[in-house]
């Protein structure tokens, strides 16, 4: 049998393929070659073919029949089978795999080779994908050559026990007493992976990091030689010595100080070192810097230090290159809770980063923008945010509209203001609002009294330009229906009233219900709202025609309405008008949806909790429940959207008190839910490190017999409340296990 | 780092390498979905995006892209730096690289990077120390036989 080609010359062969038929045809044949050739054992050249297997890998195909030749590779004596025989391993091989354990007894042989680069081979496969098992078989041998002279095996070792660590957690304990010197190393690449494996065993476990405390004085010292030293060509890297070392051990400081006052202390005059002394001209410095400024705010520094942070991040908002400009951004989204005051400094950067053309930067600085919205810059913030709403990539529009709504609603400094920009985003961005603002918007305007004719007529003027947004129309609709009386009459108070009779309202009205732009929600929307004119107006007739027609419409939404409407015209005329008179104010319900941005942006408020809002919040859970009635059946659960302080407040009013002075000993757990066998329960703790935080756990089983597919976890609390971070998450609960709790924190 | 992947502005994969152990299967749909993004980047945009639940770092280099997947405590500035020094080890090693050597030579292209990155983080930050390994291993390449353990 002729030699098998090389493998050079198999890609040259490969590349002048044409088509994809012809390259599988020529991958065929390559790889039938292969394959007897494995089958006849042949020694010579099986690693030339494993390598040639590995290129089509590359390409797309199917290699697995080459794994165990990589295992035949790696036990041979030649360097270069192993070089190659241990490349195949990490690419065609992973833990998913039965034969990779097969590996084990050949890497244990090679971590004790006598070629330092055997040993280098052998610990670079298992610290980028050995197994938990092989890990736990192997983890002896990494920590004694954690512990060798020889620096090249020494870095590499660190690294696989990182790799180890994170595999078997438990094995951390017996990688301790290795890393009592690795700080004296002088060898740059040791310290570097040192530094790392540190990192992973402080973030792991707090033992550790009270452990390691003590090294802080020593990194200090480190860091303090690499940017005091000259210049080292061996580690420069534009004018900067060693950056990515400096950027580790900044991490680890990082993790180190937090939270601890003297540790903190001790590596402040070192961080304001780095700090000024940096060079900015290039990113190597910028990411220094960066990972300095995430360092200051996480520690206990002093508040000369964090101010010297949000500058440097101010200037980077103002530097030419976008990637530093993205990361000044995402950095001040972190911060913007703690350090408000200063933040807003910049907020007229931020708000020109809007402007940006970059998708990434508008978006951070978007949500920028709504964190540091407050009642002092609403009018300017929101001029800015309406500009955006209106230029923004339809991506945004709706995340955009709701930071508006939701900052409007907090911060709106008359009613008329927050009506017209309620109606500007409604006819700007009105396809892209969320379902849920239609019936907010709705209610907002009904509290608002003495709007309603002007509401009303704005709102009709923009039926009259376009009735192709669907919650603008049905929220105009609505309003007309219930002030049409006051269209008409041309009441108007805060603008020029426009003369508008009766038919033309009804004209306007019925050609939402014609319209092919119309949904059928809107259609019923404006069904209704022409029955509601009845009273309102005089041309009962033609209102009595209208509805008739629809007796007999396709749609059975509106169908019954509209004999239901007759009916009210037939035999209970005289209910008519009581049923279709004014709406009364609604409650004020929390408010559902991005609560992210519901925390109180740096103003002076009051934190005596408003107990009015809660009682009135029982109203969204019983939705919830009516929804789980009519979908009935085991299989699926929709969203259930719970208000999370309600539902202890519906069990006995504890929350009034739970929230009002935060003491939270003895709250015993409840059963939140529990029907069609699912069962929601919420227990209740003080937080541990910080008292003033209260942690809900949910606890979700199925005992039905099938699996609940789509179990959608949302949560909305009232706005004097805050939770950290938006908790949308889906599930599936599987018979009859319970889902693990997740966790809610409330400030 | 989770991965990188570096691949042409054709979207054809050059070089993979995996930190996190995924199927077959999740890799190449990752890798598609994942190409497909980068590529419909504009040039101005800046070098980062959000992609899943990951930080994607990106950056090309003539017609090729590199492209990192990092966590979220991660620094996205000094990733950067670590592509640069990748590029800076090919370019030493092949002598002005180009995208054809990486073609060819990808089983180099992978030993190399074995010996700047272990387990998704750098094991040395000297270049010389990084081109001074693969040098020597090269070497025992043309060994007969190495000498038992």
């Amino acid at each position: 049998m002729p030699a098998p080609i090389r493998l050079r010359e198999l890609i040259r062969t490969i590349r002048t393929a044409r088509t994809q038929a012809e390259e599988r045809e020529m991958i065929q044949k390559e790889c039938a070659a292969i394959r007897s050739s494995f089958r006849e054992e042949d020694n010579t050249y099986r690693c030339r073919n494993v390598a040639k297997l590995l290129y089509m890998h590359m390409l797309g195909y199917p290699a697995h029949f080459g794994q165990l030749e990589c295992l035949k590779l790696i036990a041979s004596q030649k360097f270069t089978d192993k070089r190659i025989g241990y490349l195949g391993a990490m690419l065609l091989l992973d833990e998913r795999q039965d034969v990779h354990l097969l590996m084990t007894n050949c890497i244990k042989n090679d971590l004790n080779h006598s070629t330092q680069y055997v040993q280098g081979l052998s610990l670079c496969t298992l610290g980028c994908m050995g197994s938990s098992e092989m890990c736990r078989d192997l983890a002896g041998e990494v920590e004694k050559l954690l512990k060798t002279s020889n620096s090249y095996l020494r870095k590499k070792a660190a690294l696989c026990a990182v790799h180890v660590i994170r595999k078997v957690p438990e094995l951390m304990e017996m990688f301790l007493p290795a890393t009592k010197n690795l700080l004296s190393e002088k060898n740059h690449g040791v310290l570097h992976t040192s530094v790392v494996l540190l990192t992973e065993m402080c973030e792991r476990s707090p033992d550790m990091l009270s452990h390691f405390r003590k090294l802080v004085p020593q990194l200090v010292r480190i860091l303090k030689n690499l940017i005091m030293s000259g210049y080292s060509p061996e580690h420069d890297v534009s004018g900067i010595s060693d950056p990515f070392l400096q950027v580790r051990i900044l991490r680890l400081l990082r993790i180190l100080g937090k939270g601890d006052d003297d540790s903190s202390e001790a590596m402040n005059d070192i961080l304001a070192q780095v700090a000024t002394n940096t060079e900015t001209s290039k990113n190597v410095g910028n990411a220094i810097l960066y990972e300095t400024v995430l360092t200051i705010m996480d520690i206990k520094s002093e508040s000369g230090l964090r101010v010297l942070a949000i500058n440097i991040l101010g200037r980077f908002l103002l530097n030419n290159d976008k990637n530093i400009r993205y990361v000044a951004l995402t950095s001040l989204l972190k911060t913007v809770q703690t350090d408000h005051n200063a933040v807003q400094r910049h907020r007229s950067t931020i708000v020109d980063c809007l402007k940006d053309l970059d998708v990434s930067i508008k978006r951070r600085a978007m949500e920028l923008s709504f964190a540091l919205v407050n009642g002092n810059n609403i009018r300017g913030m929101m001029k800015e945010l309406l500009y955006f709403l209106d230029s923004c990539d339809p991506d945004f529009k709706a995340d955009c509209a709701s930071g508006i709504f939701l900052a409007a609603e907090k911060y709106a400094p008359s009613k008329r203001w927050h009506i017209d920009t309620v109606m500007r985003v409604l006819t700007t961005a009105g396809s892209y609002v969320r379902d849920d603002s239609v019936p907010n918007l709705i209610q907002l305007i009904t509290n608002s009294v003495e709007m309603h004719a002007y509401t009303v007529q704005r709102l009709y003027k923009a039926l009259l330009d376009d009735i192709s947004q669907q919650p603008l129309v049905q929220v105009a609709s609505w309003c007309i229906g219930e002030y049409g009386d006051l269209l008409v009459s041309g009441q108007c108070e805060e603008e020029e009233p426009i003369q508008v009779s009766e038919d033309e309202v009804l004209d306007v009205l019925e050609g939402l219900l014609v319209s092919n732009l119309s949904t059928p929600v809107t259609r019923a929307y404006s069904l209704t709202a022409i029955m509601k004119l009845s009273t309102r107006f005089s041309s009962v007739n033609r209102i009595k025609k209208v509805v008739s027609i629809y007796g007999s419409s396709i749609d059975v939404e509106l169908q019954q309405r509209a004999v239901e409407y007759n009916a009210l015209f037939k035999k209970y005329d005289h209910m008519r008008p009581a049923l279709l008179e004014r709406m009364p104010i609604m409650e004020k319900t929390a408010t559902n949806g991005p609560t992210d941005i519901a925390q109180t942006n740096g103003e002076t408020d009051s934190t005596i909790l408003d107990t009015k809002h809660l009682p009135s919040i029982t109203h969204p859970a019983s939705q919830a429940n009516d929804l789980l009635d009519l979908l009935g059946g085991n299989d699926v659960v929709p969203v259930i959207q719970t208000t999370v302080p309600t539902k202890p407040a519906s069990a006995g009013g504890e929350l009034l008190d739970l929230l009002g002075d935060l003491s939270l000993t003895g709250i015993p757990p409840m059963t939140a839910y529990n029907k069609n066998g699912l069962k929601i329960e919420f227990t209740f703790e003080r937080s541990n490190p910080s008292p003033n935080i209260a942690v809900i756990t949910i606890h979700a089983t199925n005992s039905t017999e099938a699996d609940m597919t789509e179990f959608v976890f949302q949560a909305a609390v009232p706005k004097v409340c805050s939770f950290p971070s938006r908790l949308v998450n889906t599930f599936r609960l599987h018979n009859p296990q319970s889902i693990s709790a997740c966790l809610i924190s409330i400030l | 780092m989770q991965f990188m992947l570096l691949f042409s502005r054709q979207g054809k994969l050059r070089l993979q390498k995996w930190y996190v152990p995924l199927s077959d299967k999740e890799k190449k749909k990752i890798t598609r979905e994942l190409v497909q993004t980068v590529l419909a980047r504009k040039p101005k945009m800046c070098s980062f995006l959000e992609w899943r639940d990951l930080k994607i770092v990106y950056k090309r280099y003539a017609s090729l892209y590199f492209c990192c997947a990092i966590e979220d405590q991660d620094n996205e500035l000094i990733t950067l730096e670590i592509i640069h020094r990748y590029v800076e080890l090919l370019d030493k090693y092949f002598g002005s690289v180009c995208e054809l050597d990486i073609i060819f030579n990808f089983e180099k292209a992978y030993f190399i990077l074995d010996e700047f990155l272990l387990g998704g983080e750098a094991q040395e930050t000297s270049k010389k120390n990084v081109l001074k390994a693969i040098e020597q291993a090269d070497l025992l390449q043309e060994v007969r036989a190495l000498a038992t353990a």
